[in-house]
């Protein structure tokens, strides 16, 4: 197995508040990992630094060998120009809780907006999206505008959209903490198909049932720190630490 | 759930009920609505104030509604209309672009341009308009000659009064009035814009141009529209302040001709009213269907155009005529 993403000494804080201390993390190509972790543990900060969405005080994220958001210059790391991070994110998926969609573009707009600025041709685009609508189960939809649907279609719509780039991996923010609870199934029927489909998925959520089902690796962190990793038999059945065992607990509750 | 909302037939009321009241025959009957008797009064007296009015316009023969007619069509009059639409139309798209170059300016990480943004917007913002203009048809006073060049290097210049016609100082004027407002109407837009929308387009990788361009002015025009709609009103009848500066404009010339012709003074009033009206309106009608061409995609269906209204309010009463 080769590592897809490698986070090395991941450290932010906002003023004097620390959200994340170090943190070392690596995910293998092609693998499912959840981040589980009470609100304000650094996973959603995490997260959004993988793809640059948050810069970094010290330490590095790579994808498949290449820095992200930064590039060596003499024994230091300097910022990416905004259009080379903006090239490099077409490589990465990003899914947010609030879905994010564009209400003023229909459905299908949505979904090829992204290629057509990266210069796909507009038609080609369009069919792609038309695909990728059709595996999200939203062919019926196309013409529509985000508002006339469902939150778990506008995220089912997100997550098309996040794979309009075809990106080797992709992120997914909570993507169903913002869904009422009968709509939770569908959003995860979806991501649940693109595991073991070749790309690298790393979900933060806190649907544990999910995380047991579909996960290679779960990561547990609190405190802007990660307090341990493992497959999700060892780390939700049989957490070695007490902030797991105390989370897991409260979660399941 | 109480007795009335389960409606057995035979079961005695319950206790929560008033007593000495037939539950059962009350609930099936529809609730009456409350009266305003007051409204209807207040209603009345605000028509016989209006009609008091209205009669006057017919009765008090110093309208001179024939002369009112006589000067609406006339050569001066709409050559002055034709001023006063050609200075607004140009300030207005001019200052619409302008706005959007300083609001951008004053937003950007540039602190240079950012501070500059907003002493411009300070400073067009503070000076009456009137005087804005007064002193650009002093320019040549001041500047008997303008251009651009390299400091202490070579120049390129022309002469300010033979350069610059009346009219294009009266656009300039406006211009630069405006465009400070306009630019704080766009700022304003811009900044309603869910952040969510910027990341999401970050985290596509869209290009910042056209992240601008397709995402977010989109979004925001839609708070734009109606304040700059209405900056835009402002400025038509600012430009009655042309006529200070020796433009005729639709004011001026009603002005001119009211001096001329004294005894027309107040049909000539009307005259201009009307036209500003008329113009107004215009601006209205477009602004309704800009507003809506915005709203897309913000509330689940439109709701249908006055048009439409009109159109299906006609076609269902041919349905029930036909059915009778």
């Amino acid at each position: 197995m080769t590592q897809a993403i490698a986070v090395h000494n991941a450290t932010k804080s906002y003023g004097d508040k620390t959200v994340l201390r170090g943190v070392d993390f690596s995910v293998e190509a092609g693998t499912v990992t959840v981040i589980l972790g009470p609100s304000g543990s650094g996973k959603s900060t995490l997260l959004r630094a993988i793809n640059h969405l948050e810069k970094l005080d010290e330490g590095f994220v790579s994808l498949n060998g290449e820095l992200i958001g930064v590039r060596v210059k003499g024994d230091r790391l300097k910022e990416l120009r905004p259009r080379e991070i903006l090239r490099q994110r077409a490589k990465i998926g990003f899914v947010f809780q609030n879905f994010n969609l564009f209400p003023h573009l229909t459905i299908l707009e949505n979904v090829s907006e992204a290629p057509i600025s990266h210069g796909i041709k507009p038609a080609e685009a369009r069919k792609t999206a038309a695909a990728l609508l059709a595996r999200v189960g939203l062919s019926d939809k196309e013409a529509s505008y985000p508002r006339q649907l469902s939150g778990g279609q506008q995220q089912r719509v997100a997550i098309a959209r996040a794979l309009a780039l075809d990106p080797d991996v992709i992120l997914f923010d909570e993507p169903t903490s913002a869904l009422d609870p009968e709509l939770v199934g569908e959003v995860l029927a979806v991501i649940r198909t693109l595991a073991g489909s070749g790309k690298t998925l790393i979900v933060v959520t806190h649907e544990i049932g999910f995380a047991r089902e579909v996960a290679d690796r779960v990561v547990f962190m609190d405190e802007g720190a990660i307090v341990e990793e493992g497959v999700p038999e060892q780390v939700l059945n049989h957490p070695a630490h007490s902030r797991t065992q105390d989370f897991l607990s409260k979660v399941l509750a | 759930m109480t007795a009335l909302a389960q409606r057995p037939t035979d079961s005695p009321p319950s206790d929560s009920v008033p007593p000495g009241i037939d539950a059962h025959r009350l609930a099936e009957r529809r609730v009456l609505p409350l009266r305003h008797p007051l409204r209807w009064v207040i209603t009345a007296l605000v028509l016989v104030l209006l009609l008091n009015f209205a009669q006057t316009l017919f009765t008090n023969p110093s309208w001179e509604w024939e002369k009112v007619g006589k000067w609406f069509f006339s050569p001066p009059i709409l050559k002055g209309l034709q001023l006063t639409i050609v200075a607004t139309a140009i300030s207005a798209v001019v200052s619409f672009f302008g706005g959007i170059v300083v609001a951008v300016a004053r937003l950007s990480g540039n602190p240079v341009l950012s501070t500059l943004s907003s002493f411009y917007i300070w400073l067009f913002r503070s000076v009456p308009l009137l005087l804005v203009l007064v002193f650009l048809f002093n320019l040549g006073n001041l500047y008997p000659e303008i251009g651009v060049g390299i400091p202490f290097g070579p120049q390129f210049t022309v002469n300010t009064v033979a350069t610059l016609t009346p009219l294009a100082l009266g656009v300039i004027g406006l211009s630069l009035s405006e465009i400070a407002y306009s630019a704080e109407v766009v700022r304003s837009g811009l900044l309603a814009v869910d952040q969510g929308q910027h990341e999401a387009a970050d985290a596509l990788g869209i290009p910042k141009r056209r992240q601008f361009t397709r995402i977010v002015l989109p979004q925001a025009l839609r708070s734009i529209v109606p304040a700059y709609v209405n900056q835009i009103i402002g400025l038509i009848k600012a430009s009655s302040l042309l006529y200070y500066v020796s433009l005729l404009d639709l004011f001026g010339i009603a002005q001119n001709l009211g001096s001329t012709y004294p005894t027309d003074v107040i049909p000539l009033l009307v005259v201009a009213t009307i036209w500003y009206l008329i113009l107004t309106s215009v601006i209205a009608v477009v602004q309704y269907y800009i507003e809506r061409f915005y709203a897309r995609g913000t509330v689940r269906v439109l709701p249908p155009t006055p048009l439409q209204r009109v159109r299906r309010a006609l076609s269902s009463r041919r349905a029930t005529a036909g059915v009778a």
